[in-house]
């Protein structure tokens, strides 16, 4: 029982890389204990697959001569600010891309997580087990884009035949195709593997509630507009590279049991910066309509459009600096978007609540004693461990939006009101008609 | 060593040996911490799961006395007749109470399977210690519950929410209070995560949420199928009893053939007449409801009186209309036309899927079963079983029905999207409002020179 002690780089970091000694006191995984690693032969080949060194020749030869510990934090310096990068130019090729690229990340992170199940509970030869996963996951992507197409490109979707009835039964076809599912699942039952195909079908379920709503409501944040996009993923990036830095530099008190590298230092500074940075970066995206325009789908052109008359969120106003502030800044008033108040908001729950997606995902490591989630990026780890912090962003952002920024979606409603039958739809007219009379803003009786 | 002992049970051919080699393992892992007794699960194969202790009888004194005399396996069968017909009659008496009746007992009733499936899931991972869990999983409930039934009563209860001020506020911010409180939930449970016992946590986090989608998203759409209309409440869970019971009998007098392996007493006997039976039941029941109002109309909260009103004017799915009798049935039943209510037919779509997807519902639950070696969820229902065990075929059955209202009967809730249409900006407004004239024009429902 006490092996596992002396033998700290078994395991999760047995055949490591030198470039992983930066990471040492995580690899020993302070919540194991000592009958943990009793179980690392029930997990067969899994966590304690030596991860292969993924990390381009380039790189190797170039970082060559420095010492093992500076190198791998250039590795991860590079990778950082090649996703960095990345990430401009995909904006800078448009929603479709970002819609695109959105879709793949999601994909991937449901593969990473369905991988881990299956090697924690060696499934791999069950039968249909990992058809039915990826049957489930395009069930509830069909669902759901089906949902998106209809709200937003209905004028489109009116116009070609097939895709109308796809969307007048779309939900009706989405269940049937679940329930297909369902039953081949019910099929594949074999005597005695019950509780494994339980599990992992739990599994798939709930990996599907995580990795596709949210990659669905980021795609309705896009649709927003790409600054509802941007400014909440940045917001998170921007924490986790400044806690880091912030407790690299600071760091004292450590935070969370779980995480043993975060510090408080690190917590409140990477608030106060995010929160700076989210002022900065809302202040520079709200002068260009290409990012505060809700993107729409334009008939004739078959393409993209960001064009609009920025709302009022996006207008400058004046606002009186509260006195507090007065001094420190030595201004009475300052001009500002209002959208700035809200990434405020965005920026805070980045940095407060942000991490507890952190802290599940560190959780959930350590639970099934994985170091990473997969080794899709050198230095990184998966797709998912970058992706773990924007969990709740992207819930939050939606949320908040439904709630304080916009109201309903009106083409989704000229939608519902057509399938109404007529005496409702006259009945429902005559209402608006008569509030938009009370209001004023129907003009003459002419034009209405 | 584990291990060893391990491939030693599996070659092992009698189950009982083995479950006795548990047994005493279970005896001698008390002061083991959980953890440790977690690795020992060998998820390979469903060995490991200690068997429960056969169920308390908890037959009532009466019915006891009553059936003395008779031997084991009629007294069975009397228990679970007399039980059945009592919860039939229950709920027929629930249903002449009323709509709100009707919505406090699929309440409970959710509440009781959530019970049901969590409980199994603490002995399943022995987590009764676990700090924090049993809170968490209820609060959880609750928040989802809120979240839901926030949605529900501001569509359906427009009027009384406009009266007060509170709850404006609450309606207005619902997703974000649900939000909130979910996170709260959240950040307990991250809190709460303790050193050894990471797994076993994440296990019934996940535990939990699977339980949520299930029950309580089925008694949502549950109710929301009792506001369309009595009938589309009924009508579904009656054809599920329906095939239930004539599915077993049919399997008493005539099964032969064995169905599935998974629940080795259903037989394709019981399975197709059960089939036929429920088609047949579905048509007569429809056909004896469609007639009252108090079942056809959608359910409606009357401010005024402060209560729920099912008055309406029959809308044309409950109309007697003529149908032509295709020529094959002609010659069986001798008439030429016959007077049906549209409805009917969809009672035929109704009754197909409770005989013949329903029963998945059931055999994923006998499947969970053997999974997690239970005979029962529960010992609620004497000769029964769990709440659960009654419900589980019941699974599917409400989510198809919500879907296939959806689809092909109702459009979107009127009040609803007029409520939408008022909260939008006054150019939105007015550009909808430009394209419904249009459209009502077009249609001839609005005359262009009258203001309609």
């Amino acid at each position: 029982m006490s092996e596992a002690r002396l033998r700290p780089g078994r395991g999760p970091g047995g055949a490591r890389e030198p470039q992983d000694k930066e990471s040492e006191s995580e690899n020993r995984l302070d919540g194991e204990t000592a009958s943990d690693s009793e179980s690392k032969s029930e997990f067969g080949g899994s966590s304690p697959v030596p991860t292969s060194d993924d990390t381009p020749e380039v790189l190797n030869r170039a970082l060559s001569n420095l010492s093992s510990r500076w190198k791998n934090w250039w590795v991860r310096g590079i990778l950082t600010l090649a996703m960095i990068t990345f990430f401009f130019i995909i904006i800078y090729l448009g929603p479709m891309v970002l819609m695109t690229i959105v879709m793949c990340v999601q994909i991937k992170c449901f593969h990473e997580i369905i991988t881990i199940g299956y090697n924690v509970y060696h499934s791999y030869d069950l039968p249909w087990f990992r058809t039915l996963s990826w049957y489930f996951l395009l069930c509830v992507n069909y669902f759901f884009y089906g949902e998106t197409v209809t709200d937003y490109f209905f004028t489109l979707v009116q116009r070609e035949e097939p895709l109308r009835i796809l969307s007048r039964y779309h939900r009706f076809i989405s269940f049937a195709l679940y329930l297909t599912g369902f039953c081949m699942f019910v099929l594949s039952l074999v005597k005695k593997h019950y509780r494994l195909q339980f599990y992992m079908f739990g599994w798939t379920h709930v990996t599907l509630l995580i990795v596709v709503t949210q990659s669905h409501l980021i795609i309705h944040n896009l649709f927003e507009g790409m600054i509802w996009f941007i400014v909440p993923i940045s917001c998170v990036i921007c924490n986790d590279i400044m806690a880091y830095m912030f407790g690299f530099f600071f760091g004292r008190t450590p935070l969370i049991k779980l995480s043993p590298k975060k510090t408080w230092e690190g917590f409140i500074g990477g608030f106060f910066s995010t929160v700076l940075f989210g002022l900065l970066l809302s202040y520079v995206m709200s002068g260009y309509r290409c990012f505060t325009c809700p993107v729409e789908f334009n008939n004739d052109t078959n393409s993209f459009t960001v064009d609009c008359e920025p709302s009022e969120l996006f207008q400058l106003q004046e606002y009186n600096v509260p006195v507090g502030l007065h001094s420190v800044l030595g201004w009475k008033t300052v001009r500002m978007y209002p959208f700035q108040i809200h990434s405020i908001a965005l920026s805070t729950f980045a940095s407060l609540i942000g991490p507890f997606g952190g802290f599940f995902a560190s959780g959930f490591k350590r639970a099934f004693k994985i170091k990473d989630f997969a080794n899709t990026i050198p230095g990184h780890g998966g797709i998912m461990d970058r992706f773990d912090c924007q969990y709740l962003m992207a819930t939050f952002v939606n949320v908040y939006i439904a709630s304080f920024i916009r109201g309903p979606n009106p083409s989704k409603l000229l939608q519902q009101f057509l399938a109404l039958r007529p005496e409702q739809q006259l009945h429902i007219f005559n209402t608006l008609r008569a509030h938009l009379a009370e209001r004023g803003v129907l003009g003459s009786p002419e034009e209405a | 060593m584990s291990a060893r002992r391990r491939r030693r049970a599996a070659t092992e051919q009698e189950e009982e040996e083995e479950e006795e080699e548990e047994a005493a393992e279970a005896g001698s892992d008390k002061e083991v911490d959980l953890e440790e007794r977690l690795h020992e699960v060998d998820l390979r194969s469903d060995l490991d799961i200690p068997d429960v202790p056969p169920p308390t009888d908890s037959t009532p004194e009466i019915l006891k006395r009553a059936l003395s005399g008779l031997s084991a396996r009629w007294k069975n069968w009397w228990i679970r007749g007399i039980l059945s017909l009592a919860m039939i009659s229950g709920f027929f008496l629930i249903i002449y109470l009323g709509s709100f009746m009707l919505m406090l007992l699929v309440l409970s009733i959710q509440v009781k399977c959530y019970h049901e499936i969590i409980t199994i899931g603490y002995r399943v991972y022995h987590s009764y210690e676990l700090p924090w869990f049993r809170s968490l999983s209820w609060y959880f409930l609750l928040c989802v519950n809120y979240f839901f039934y926030g949605e529900t009563v501001a569509d359906y209860f427009a009027t009384f929410v406009q009266r007060r001020e509170q709850l404006q506020f609450l309606i207005r911010y619902h997703r974000f209070i649900s939000f909130a409180l979910y996170l709260t939930g959240f950040c307990m449970f991250v809190l709460s995560l303790v050193k050894k016992h990471y797994r076993l946590q994440f296990y019934m986090f996940a535990w939990t949420h699977v339980t949520l989608l299930i029950t309580v998203t089925q008694s949502h759409l549950v109710i929301q199928n009792l506001f369309e209309g009595m009938i589309w409440f009924l009508v579904p869970i009656s054809s599920v009893i329906c095939n239930d019971i004539a599915a077993y009998i049919f399997g008493f007098f005539f099964g032969r053939t064995p169905l599935i392996k998974l629940s080795p007493k259903k037989t394709w006997e019981g399975f197709i007449g059960g089939f036929f039976s429920t088609v047949v039941f579905g048509f007569i029941f429809s056909y004896f409801l469609a007639q009252y109002q108090y079942f056809v109309c959608p359910v409606e909260y009357n401010s005024e009186t402060n209560r729920f009103v099912t008055e309406c004017e029959p809308s044309e799915l409950f109309q007697m209309k003529k149908y032509s009798v295709p020529p094959l049935i002609q010659a069986v039943l001798g008439w030429e036309t016959v007077n049906m209510y549209p409805f009917q037919m969809h009672s035929f779509a109704l009754s197909t899927f409770a005989s013949l997807i329903g029963p998945f519902g059931g055999f994923f639950a006998s499947g969970f079963k053997r999974a997690f070696k239970i005979k029962d969820f529960a010992d609620t229902i004497p000769g029964h079983g769990g709440i659960m065990d009654r419900f589980d075929c019941q699974y599917l059955m409400a989510t198809f029905v919500h879907v296939y209202i959806t689809s092909f009967i109702r459009g979107p809730n009127p009040s609803k999207l007029l409520k939408q249409l008022l909260i939008l900006q006054p150019e939105q407004q007015l550009s909808v409002y430009k394209t419904l004239k249009s459209h009502l024009v077009e249609k001839g429902i609005l005359q262009p020179s009258l203001r309609g």
